[in-house]
């Protein structure tokens, strides 16, 4: 459950996202739409726990963040919420395996490498588990990145622009990933994307109003 | 994955660069090690070597020649006292014992000390084989002579004049070996020792040789050699034992004899603790002798070689602080380019400090590996230097003892990798993850 209220986020003056209400349900997956520039990305970083709204309540899997402290919420963050960042970037140093045993080590769950390789396979990559980063193509890279995101079993799933380098094909793939992901570990899913083909493929959305960037708020 | 497991695969992703600043950590740490080994070892021979030893009383001249040259037999000595000087030592009831060394020759750089078997015992040495000297022109020879020069018992030798190879033979004047010591890790073991007879009837045989006067006689001749002189009528005739106050035949031309008898100097030990207050000024003031004090001495030698230690720490110094500033380069260059990979482990739900641990431990695992790898071969160099340098051969058995200031080093070196993440790693946990995540 995610639950926005009264939100704002600015950076000094400018307005960087305002969000007046929005609450998405367990298990629900939502389409965070709106033009390039509108806050989306910004949107899914408030959820996170990455940054901290100026104003407003924010509650994701019934924990208020702003009750949640600095060390406390990153932990909290690395349990709950699973994260497909816009930039496919996974750990270049470490293999594919090592890069999701990390995302484990981070939110301090016991590792289980079961749970790895059965993630690997669903997502169609288990024969690169020891590979680098470096050897997968794009889509590879993608299908671990979603893996990552959801070994903890987060109860929010978060994908940033997850098709905007895709092609159809593939990304009509990458969505269904994270929906029978997002399904598996009964995770909300908010994909922020400004892609008309995503739209289709997600039950529900949320639009963000276009803003001029900076935008002073009004007195 | 671990934290640590994260921050060694950073490392082996930048070989070339891991493998520059462990290079330049290890260089500057082996050469402070060799230092310490160095200096350790030195000190550690120095001291043994003046072990028992209160007091070098020789001939007028520098105090530190004398210690240089009857304690460490590393100098010529200053010149020849008379032999009654040992009587009047071992008279004197501040003087626990006082042993003869008569001093000038040598056998293939070995030198030959004319002195008495308590010598021997003032080293703790032990026959390896054969038996004491108990005749002159009989020696016994400690094991690094037995084992350059290829001398066992029963070996005759001829001596030369002073301490280099290639003086002139006494070939009229072979040595026996009589015996071996075994090897003791002090100066004795590159010592040949003899009766003191046998240096004094070594040169009178010389100066016969040569058309000269008696030794009596020639006293100013044999003094320009640098040799004790004996001044007996009958050169040889063992009347008189350096071991004694005086002649045993109690002849008036025996005694005399002996009056005009010389070594090089005598090594002293004091009767007791008070003796130092005293008796080195008793005998400066009082006589044409000089005391010199081994420990004062090797004090004063020891601040000229510090100095030269010191410069080449600071050398060495200057090489690990170098691969402390190249692994502060390396390690904020690497957070430019991680700054994605940080944002994401912030993602994924690492908190700040398992940033700076990331960081910290990649710094201090590099300073680690340089340590270690210094460390063994600053080790590995005092062998070889030791191995390949005859002068330095000590060095060879010392190489892989630890030297207790090794510690210093290590922890030195890790604090160095401590300090080198400092700036990157405070920089790291103040990352804005957002706005990083959102510059992709």
């Amino acid at each position: 459950m995610i639950e926005l209220t009264g939100v704002e986020k600015r950076h000094g003056e400018a307005l960087a996202v305002a969000v007046a209400s929005w609450r998405a349900g367990t298990g629900e997956a939502w389409l965070l739409a709106g033009p390039s520039g509108s806050g989306k990305s910004t949107v899914l970083h408030l959820i996170a726990a990455l940054t901290q709204p100026t104003r407003g309540r924010i509650v994701v899997a019934n924990r208020d963040l702003a009750t949640l402290g600095t060390s406390e919420r990153d932990r909290w963050r690395g349990r709950t919420i699973g994260l497909v960042p816009q930039r496919l970037h996974l750990i270049g140093a470490v293999s594919v395996a090592d890069n999701l045993r990390l995302a484990q080590r981070l939110a301090g769950t016991e590792r289980d490498d079961a749970r790895i390789r059965a993630l690997l396979e669903a997502v169609q990559v288990a024969d690169l588990a020891h590979r680098l980063p470096g050897e997968l193509s794009q889509g590879q890279a993608q299908r671990v990145a979603i893996a990552r995101a959801v070994v903890n079993r987060p109860a929010v799933l978060l994908a940033d622009e997850p098709t905007a380098s895709l092609d159809d094909e593939h990304a009509a793939v990458a969505l269904e990933l994270l929906r029978a992901q997002a399904i598996e570990s009964g995770a909300t899913l908010v994909v922020a994307s400004h892609d008309a083909r995503v739209k289709p493929l997600l039950p529900h959305a949320f639009v963000l109003p276009a803003h001029e960037h900076p935008r002073r708020s009004a007195a | 994955m671990t934290l640590s497991g994260l921050a060694f695969a950073y490392a082996r992703r930048r070989p070339f660069a891991t493998a520059l600043v462990v290079a330049l950590a290890a260089i500057g740490i082996a050469i402070a090690t060799l230092t310490l080994i160095v200096a350790h070892e030195l000190e550690g021979r120095m001291s043994d070597d003046a072990n028992g030893i209160d007091l070098v009383v020789g001939a007028k001249g520098s105090p530190l020649q004398l210690v240089l040259a009857g304690v460490y037999h590393a100098d010529v000595p200053p010149g020849n006292i008379p032999y009654a000087s040992l009587a009047a030592l071992r008279a004197n009831p501040k003087v626990a014992s006082a042993i003869p060394l008569a001093l000038g020759d040598s056998v293939r750089g070995f030198r030959i000390v004319g002195t008495e078997p308590a010598l021997v015992d003032h080293y703790g040495a032990t026959l390896a084989a054969g038996a004491m000297f108990d005749a002159p022109m009989h020696a016994v020879i400690g094991s690094d002579v037995a084992r350059a020069t290829g001398l066992a018992v029963g070996s005759a030798f001829a001596g030369t004049h002073g301490l280099a190879e290639g003086g002139g033979e006494h070939e009229a004047a072979p040595y026996e070996v009589a015996g071996v010591l075994a090897p003791t890790g002090r100066v004795v073991d590159r010592l040949v020792l003899t009766p003191v007879e046998s240096v004094w009837d070594v040169h009178e045989a010389h100066h016969r040789e040569a058309g000269g006067t008696t030794a009596a006689g020639a006293k100013g001749n044999g003094a320009s050699h640098g040799q004790p002189q004996n001044g007996r009528a009958k050169p040889g005739n063992g009347s008189a034992t350096p071991g004694n106050a005086g002649p045993k035949d109690g002849g008036a031309d025996a005694r005399h004899a002996d009056d005009d008898r010389e070594l090089t100097m005598i090594l002293v030990r004091y009767a007791s603790p008070i003796a130092a207050a005293s008796l080195p000024r008793e005998i400066n003031q009082s006589s044409a002798l000089v005391a010199a004090s081994p420990a004062y001495e090797t004090a004063r030698l020891f601040t000229v070689f510090g100095v030269g230690l010191d410069l080449v720490r600071a050398f060495a110094a200057i090489l690990v602080g170098a691969s402390v500033l190249l692994l502060f380069v390396a390690l904020a260059q690497a957070l430019e380019e991680r700054r994605y990979d940080l944002a994401i482990l912030r993602a994924l739900g690492a908190r700040r400090r398992d940033l700076v641990w990331v960081l910290m431990a990649e710094s201090v695992s590099l300073a680690a590996a340089g340590a270690v790898l210094g460390l063994a071969l600053g080790h590995l160099a005092a062998a070889t230097i030791g191995s390949w340098l005859p002068a330095a051969a000590p060095l060879a058995a010392a190489a892989w003892r630890p030297v207790p200031a090794e510690g210093g080093v290590f922890v030195l070196a890790i604090a160095g990798g401590i300090l080198a993440a400092c700036w990157p790693a405070w920089r790291a946990s103040r990352l804005d993850v957002a706005a990083t995540l959102a510059d992709a």
